[in-house]
């Protein structure tokens, strides 16, 4: 590098918005599905899930990017693991300690984010090649593009399943007595499933029309 | 022997850990794209689940928790080391799974050959550690966590080999160009869970 680069140069920014739209973890990289799906019967359990991910992701990929130099290869997989497990250990006692019933509805699924895809993806793909702020900036941006995702699908299951965003009521009373009624399926699995593949589906169908759009 | 056959009914069908608990989804759709593949990998499955899951158990039940033997043994039963759960149970998992291929490979070549290329794969399959920390949870003792992490294991291999039958018929037919792919993998793997739902009335 000749010349220094602003930390929030023009380029950061571009691979941002790169991997919360076009390489999103969930619908383009195929990663860190499961505890999109399992998660996001509400919408604060999906957030507080968001945060955790945020938070182990952009860690690991600093440290495992401050220690690349010193990493071998044959190895590797390994000290990511405990990279990874570290801080998820540190989540998990943090949301015990401080929100005790956030983290018994999150149940084994805090524990479950050591195989999260995206944490290992990005420490093999990223930050085993790259600087730590580049690094750091990129566990954001994934969290980011895997929080665009489930927040879509928590908000349409909360709404539809109970009537509630985030605990407070959104569907009014009167509808209620017109005979309207909240869809148990909603909060089942299934629907977590039909969910995202109709909201992957949005998202193909938007790509194709800017591409025919824009003639690339 | 009826408790046992009830808890491997309800972890294959009724609580399958793909379509019921979402776990495993990454290599799911993955490798659902032949059914030999499918077939070699959810075989792979079932092997380091019924040995891991009873792995993690003596992990759990002998080291970590609180008044457990060895700790007893060396004299520190105020020690709670359960917070260790997951480091031991993925540092189990890695293990098994770097013994197991070294170990096929030695005695079992033909088999060797077979799953080679899906075992490294397993380590990072979330529904493994997601089992082990199932087990934990919900206190199953030894025997219970043997037939639970096989159980367990047979569930997967049955959703991933039924997905990949599908997605053979799928390519025959003809579906909206922004929902080939991922999407109608989602909506089949939901109509799948749908189906799976009906067996959750049994009681054995």
């Amino acid at each position: 590098m000749s010349q220094r680069e602003g930390l929030f140069s023009k380029r950061r920014w571009e691979a941002f918005r790169e991997f919360v739209w076009e390489q999103n973890p969930i619908s383009f990289q195929i990663l860190g599905i499961c505890s999109a799906l399992a998660t996001t019967t509400q919408v604060k359990t999906a957030m507080i899930m968001v945060l955790g991910l945020a938070f182990v992701t952009s860690l690991s990929n600093t440290i495992i990017s401050l220690l690349r130099k010193y990493i071998p290869s044959a190895i590797r997989i390994i000290i990511f693991l405990v990279v990874i497990a570290t801080l998820v250990i540190i989540v998990d006692e943090v949301l015990k300690a401080f929100m005790f019933d956030l983290s018994k509805k999150l149940s084994v699924y805090v524990g479950l984010i050591i195989t999260n895809c995206i944490v290992m993806g990005r420490a093999e793909a990223f930050a085993m090649s790259n600087g730590p702020w580049d690094s750091f900036l990129d566990g954001l941006s994934n969290s980011a593009g895997y929080g665009l995702f489930l927040l879509a699908v928590a908000i349409p299951r909360e709404l539809f399943g109970k009537g509630t965003i985030l605990g407070f009521t959104i569907i009014p009373e009167s509808a209620y007595q017109m005979g309207y009624k909240d869809a148990g399926i909603m909060l089942l699995a299934p629907s977590a499933f039909i969910i995202l593949g109709l909201l992957i589906w949005g998202k193909t169908e938007i790509e194709m029309r800017a591409a025919k759009k824009g003639g690339r | 022997m009826q408790h046992y056959l009830s808890l491997a009914i309800k972890s294959i069908f009724v609580e399958n850990i793909l379509l019921a608990f979402f776990l495993g989804q990454c290599s799911f759709v993955a490798c659902s794209k032949k059914v030999e593949t499918a077939i070699g990998l959810g075989t792979a499955v079932i092997f380091v689940m019924t040995i891991t899951t009873p792995a993690s158990w003596f992990f759990y039940n002998i080291l970590l928790r609180k008044g457990a033997p060895l700790l007893m043994w060396l004299n520190v039963p105020f020690l709670d080391l359960s917070f260790l759960g997951f480091m031991a149970y993925i540092a189990v998992i890695a293990a098994m799974v770097q013994f197991l291929e070294m170990f096929l490979d030695k005695y079992f070549p033909a088999l060797y050959a077979a799953l080679g290329i899906f075992l490294p794969l397993i380590a990072v399959n979330c529904a493994v550690l997601g089992a082990a920390l199932f087990m934990v949870k919900r206190d199953y003792n030894l025997m219970e966590s043997i037939v639970y992490g096989a159980s367990t294991g047979m569930g997967w291999a049955m959703a991933i080999v039924s997905m990949a039958a599908i997605r053979k018929k799928l390519r025959y037919s003809n579906i909206p160009a922004g929902l080939e792919g991922l999407g109608i993998i989602f909506i089949m793997t939901g109509l799948l869970a749908m189906t799976f739902m009906c067996f959750s009335g049994i009681k054995l």
